[in-house]
């Protein structure tokens, strides 16, 4: 290997210097990620970590080039003569491969945070957090570009790098120390380093970033095999996670990536499960649509869990259900909407100075929903438990006093006007969707009950519970309904629509044939699609397309909406606007197929796993999963809990 | 030597010593972490390790108490400020001595000179420990001083 000398050392493509501009940012469909369940990092196609916050996914970044490629920070390892990058994670791994090639060479990239089973004696020490970066030439001689600029608080502060010799290069930023280690030499140059390293067929490269805050943190050794046998661990870890999957449709690689996916998103140590690792990528670029989603907001982590039972994972189940317990301690029997990893409420919003991707902004940190009142919250955490048990799984005494504090919670407060499912900041509606969440509550807690799962449940308050049921059902079928639209619609009394409104079948409100969903499904399509995707609702400047909002329209066609062929058709043309990778964000473009708002974003993975299961149930001619309580609970009870 | 005001004193000593260590790396003043630098030479494992480390730390603390006594009595002085001389005299070597030669008798931590290897991968410590962060000597003297302030306090002259 030679180690070439370097002048002015630019990124190839994601620049940061005085030769960078805010189109010189990946497109967001361009990113990978890679993660532990602790943190995740996102690394473009050209092979530059862009965004990555240690020593969880809502501290301050230390990359966020993503948001600034000017002042954000990142770490390139790139050819700059590729003429074709391929991109791929290793088979139902989370580990990434990116292969850069010319006419006469090939290199290949590997990224991974690594990761090992917490149960095991482990052998060596293991640093708190870490990323893994290796290349190797596959083909002919080529030249690699190494570009490694932190940038700590989002960007804000420079990092001073201190030479340590043969430890690497370190870091210190506040209470907690980043250490670089590389197997070439690397040049400091300010505060960055940097190489060119021209490699031959055989040659590899291998780095390795850590950080620790709590201890004196652990130096990874990069020998080759050493660091092969770690990149095999976590290969192999996360394939024995992914072969735990029970689902035998037609679609197993797409949901397992979907699963991978939404497993990148917990969080280990609590079992919170956030919405997505990124904060202000937006949902029209060059807009202020751009909002902190780094935080575990109840509703999308009781629906990622309604998926993961879907998949047979009762783990991440049990330990969402522990940490829904302790997260909403303080505030039960009302509950918020948003979460830290901690359960502490999430942080005030405020607004950062930053470029923002593609000139969006502002970019936010924190989320102002944490102060929203949504009451479909209560609907979807029942609705979770209820799933928990449907598959065989029990409810303790303490948990079935909180679940009932919610029931009790929302006979008192299912009346009241709030902010929805969709967060508008323009205040609060009599939202159909959450009166039926409402109503699901109810719904679930009496049937819990039928099924003497609920005990605690006394049989006045369970009368409470009928009746109010009873009253929610009858406002969505009159005042939800629009007659002359032939519709049910988004606020009461109302004449929009929007998606969510495909839900009242899954929940088990309305049967998905029934007359008044057809037209409902038929009124949404005329009003919210767009070149065959769904808008969540109709706004004057629109957003780009929910990406959720089509899975759901799938898995209503699959639960009688429309026949079997429909379901299939549109779920094979919903897998059409993945990336390459199998990765989603919260919004499509509908003219360019490109994805808007935050990546990889759970919610969207949760959707397709929803409908991915509900095809493959229809296919069965299984009945649909929230109507089939009895069923679930005698198979479980045969065959006993899951392990 | 008054052996059982040399128990009290020491233990209770080597409790405060701990307790400033821990309160100093948990509002982020050092990332030093002597329980898990202790139990790191017996055991990779992070959670075992500071187990491991705690217990040995105290018994270590409570035993080397018994230097202080030693020099209480020789110089028939046990006050807390002569305690705490003692103390900070101390919280020098460690710092100096000690920490330097750290990477030679701990079986996991690599060395600035060779950088690290299969079995040797914790971070040292460097001069006056301030790899673990560059307000590390500031908790070491402050809990070394509590220590030898604390033994000279409580303990009897016999």
């Amino acid at each position: 290997m030679d180690y070439g000398q370097l002048e002015n050392q630019p990124r190839s493509n994601n620049l940061v210097g005085e030769n960078s501009s805010l189109s010189d940012v990946s497109a967001i469909q361009d990113y990978g990620i890679i993660g532990d369940c602790r943190a995740a990092a996102l690394v473009s196609r050209h092979g530059s970590i862009d965004w990555l916050c240690w020593p969880r996914f809502d501290k301050a970044s230390i990359f966020a080039a993503l948001l600034d490629p000017e002042r954000g920070g990142y770490w390139s390892i790139s050819a700059d003569s590729a003429q074709q990058i391929e991109r791929q994670y290793l088979p139902e791994s989370n580990v990434l491969q990116t292969k850069f090639s010319t006419s006469s060479s090939a290199a290949t990239l590997t990224d991974l945070m690594p990761v090992i089973d917490e149960s095991s004696t482990p052998l060596s020490m293991i640093a708190d957090h870490e990323i893994i970066r290796e290349v190797e030439c596959t083909a002919g001689e080529i030249v690699i570009d190494f570009s490694f600029v932190p940038r700590a608080e989002y960007g804000l502060n420079s990092v001073h790098i201190r030479d340590a010799g043969k430890l690497g290069f370190r870091m210190e930023v506040g209470g907690g120390v980043y250490w670089l280690r590389s197997s070439v030499p690397l040049q400091l140059r300010g505060d960055a380093a940097y190489a060119r390293i021209s490699m031959k067929h055989g040659d590899s490269l291998r780095f390795s970033f850590s950080y620790a805050e709590e201890a004196p943190t652990v130096l990874p050794p990069l020998d080759k095999t050493i660091i092969a046998a770690r990149v095999r661990a976590t290969v192999e870890w996360w394939q024995q996670w992914a072969k735990r999957a029970q689902y035998d449709g037609p679609y197993r690689d797409e949901v397992v990536r979907s699963a991978l996916a939404l497993k990148l998103l917990s969080y280990a140590p609590s079992g919170a499960i956030i919405a997505a690792p990124t904060t202000s990528l937006p949902e029209r670029i060059g807009s202020d649509l751009n909002w902190d989603y780094r935080y575990c907001w109840l509703r999308d982590a009781s629906l990622t869990i309604r998926a993961m039972l879907g998949l047979g994972y009762w783990e991440e189940a049990d330990d969402f259900m522990d940490w829904m317990l302790h997260a909403t301690r303080v505030t039960q029997p009302e509950l918020r909407v948003a979460y830290t990893v901690y359960g502490e409420l999430a942080p005030r919003e405020r607004v950062l100075d930053l470029a923002g991707y593609k000139g969006s902004r502002p970019v936010r940190i924190g989320n102002a929903a944490r102060d929203q009142f949504q009451l479909d919250v209560y609907g979807e955490v029942i609705d979770a438990a209820a799933q928990y048990v449907f598959h065989g799984r029990e409810l303790d005494r303490v948990m079935q006093k909180i679940l009932i504090g919610f029931g009790n919670y929302v006979v008192k407060h299912w009346m009241l006007p709030d902010e929805g499912i969709w967060e508008p900041r323009t205040g609060r509606e009599h939202h159909t969707h959450s009166r039926l969440l409402c109503w699901t509550a109810l719904d679930r807690l009496i049937s819990l009950h039928q099924q003497g799962m609920l005990s605690l449940l006394g049989t006045a308050q369970l009368d409470v519970y009928k009746q109010n049921s009873e009253l929610i059902r009858r406002e969505i079928q009159q005042r939800g309904w629009n007659q002359q639209l032939q519709s049910y619609v988004s606020v009461l009394d109302g004449d929009q629509l929007d998606a969510s409104l495909l839900l009242l079948s899954w929940y088990g409100f309305e049967k998905a044939g029934s007359p008044r969903m057809q037209t409902t499904h038929r009124a949404i399509m005329e009003s919210l699609a767009t070149d065959g995707l769904l808008y969540r609702y109709r706004r004057d400047l629109p957003e780009g397309a929910f990406a959720i909002c089509s899975f759901w329209e799938a898995e209503y066609l699959a639960l009688g909406g429309g026949s079997l062929a429909q379901a299939h058709t549109l779920f094979r043309r919903l897998l059409t606007y993945r990336n390459e990778l199998g990765l989603y964000g919260e919004e499509i473009d509908p003219r360019t197929g490109a994805a808007l708002g935050n990546f990889p974003q759970g919610f969207t993975h949760v959707g397709l796993i929803g409908a991915a299961l509900s095809i493959a149930e229809r296919e069965k001619g299984e009945p649909q999963l929230a109507h089939r309580e009895e069923t679930a609970t005698k198979r479980s009870s045969q065959e006993g809990a899951p392990a | 030597m008054n052996w059982e005001s040399w128990l009290l004193s020491g233990l209770l000593a080597t409790l405060a010593l701990s307790t400033v260590l821990s309160l100093s790396q948990g509002i982020g003043l050092t990332r030093m972490n002597i329980p898990y630098l202790l139990g790191t030479m017996v055991t990779p494992d992070r959670q075992r390790a500071k187990l491991y480390g705690f217990v040995i730390h105290i018994v270590n603390g409570w035993l080397f108490s018994i230097l202080y006594v030693w020099i209480f009595e020789s110089q028939r002085l046990a006050t807390w400020w002569f305690g705490m001389l003692i103390g900070l005299a101390q919280a020098l070597f460690v710092l100096t001595v000690g920490m330097t030669l750290m990477p030679s008798f701990h079986p996991r931590m690599a060395s600035e000179q060779h950088g690290p290897n299969a079995s040797r991968q914790l971070e040292p410590p460097g001069f006056m420990a301030l790899n673990y962060g560059f307000r590390t000597p500031v908790s070491v003297f402050i809990a070394h001083a509590a220590y030898g302030a604390i033994l000279g306090a409580f303990y009897q002259l016999r």
